[in-house]
């Protein structure tokens, strides 16, 4: 039984989420919000009931099993890749890399500067 | 004697049936951790990809379409939904340390959106990318589901905007321990979050799998602001490049 609640209330959220989404045409999907949602309902609880642990914490360790259906996608634009592969390969990788150095870079400077001037 | 089927009609009802292309994505995704594994755990030999590769070779092989095979793997991907849901447990477990570091957060956060934002379109300009490419391209950072609404929003194109997230997301998987020790960056909440930005969830994946729980909730806030954030900023940004 605590499986069947955990996803329930992981759904639920989703469903809220959704409603949200598309009600008020927000830009943000539905499971982004339905992150928000449980969120504050876990701060308004105050801990995390076992039962959504289980199925949650489930979900979250095999997380890069569900993006492979999508991936798996790609064979249907092997066309325009083609076409376009090394600008694209060039960008991504270069983009990619400084993007995670200025960010970490960034990130770790001011987390270092702020904690030092808090204490 | 017994009525056997003949092999290509069992072969027929086999290839449409969903439960083939779920079994085979299983089998795959076992295959390709053992390879992993097997390789000492290379983000080259990522398993997201090489799982990817492989089912692509299958279907390429045995001549299934990706609809067909979608058929079946959609549950797997339905579950995409709750567990980004689910992010919400281990970011509730670390509230402490990201409500003491909320502010570098959000600085952080909005000047890795613009310079993953301003360095795709720069370098795609440069390289002489067609717009709809280059426009596809620019929300590439973002989470796949975030990223194909904003394609549409900006005039690229959502599906080719899904395929560059993933491909993003692998790289990013495999750069990001190695800038991480170029600049000498260590602290697992600094790195999870880093990845979450610019590896949306593979990034948060590998967090969870190779720096914990805490890198992993880091990562998981960094992908849903930067996801929600990007969908406001984006279009500015592409009009300050006049696209």
């Amino acid at each position: 039984m605590p499986l069947i609640i955990g996803m329930s209330v992981l759904l639920g959220c989703q469903f809220l989420g959704e409603l949200l989404s598309k009600g008020f045409a927000i830009p943000v999907p539905g499971p982004v919000l339905g992150m928000v949602i449980l969120l504050v309902g876990l701060l308004i609880n105050g801990h995390v009931p076992d039962a959504l642990r289980k199925s949650g914490e489930g979900l979250l360790r095999y997380l890069t099993l569900l993006f492979v259906p999508a991936g798996v996608g790609l064979m249907v634009h092997f066309e325009l890749i083609r076409a376009d592969i090394w600008t694209l390969a060039i960008t991504l990788v270069v983009s990619t890399a400084i993007t995670l150095a200025v960010t970490a870079k960034v990130l770790d400077w001011l987390a270092r500067r702020y904690t030092q001037g808090k204490q | 004697m017994m009525n056997l089927v003949s092999i290509d009609q069992l072969w027929v009802y086999l290839s449409g049936n969903p439960l083939l292309s779920l079994l085979v994505t299983l089998i795959a995704f076992i295959m390709a951790t053992r390879i992993n594994r097997w390789l000492g755990g290379s983000p080259f030999v990522h398993p997201v990809l090489v799982t990817i590769a492989l089912l692509i070779a299958f279907l390429l092989i045995t001549g299934i379409d990706y609809a067909t095979y979608f058929q079946g793997a959609q549950f797997i991907h339905f579950l995409l939904g709750p567990a980004t849901v689910a992010l919400a447990i281990p970011l509730f477990d670390h509230r402490e340390r990201v409500r003491r570091m909320l502010l570098p957060i959000l600085v952080a956060c909005v000047t890795g959106i613009g310079v993953a934002v301003a360095s795709t379109l720069g370098i795609g300009l440069l390289l002489g990318a067609q717009r709809e490419t280059l426009l596809s391209l620019a929300p590439r950072s973002v989470t796949s589901p975030i990223a194909m609404g904003i394609a549409e929003q900006i005039g690229g194109i959502p599906s080719l905007a899904a395929g560059l997230v993933l491909l993003t997301g692998s790289i990013g998987c495999a750069l990001g321990p190695m800038i991480f020790r170029m600049l000498n960056v260590k602290d697992p909440s600094v790195q999870g979050f880093t990845m979450g930005l610019a590896a949306h969830g593979f990034g948060t994946a590998q967090s969870f799998a190779s720096l914990g729980a805490m890198a992993g909730a880091f990562a998981g806030l960094a992908m849903g602001l930067t996801g929600m954030l990007t969908a406001f900023l984006l279009p500015l940004i592409t009009a300050l490049f006049g696209l």
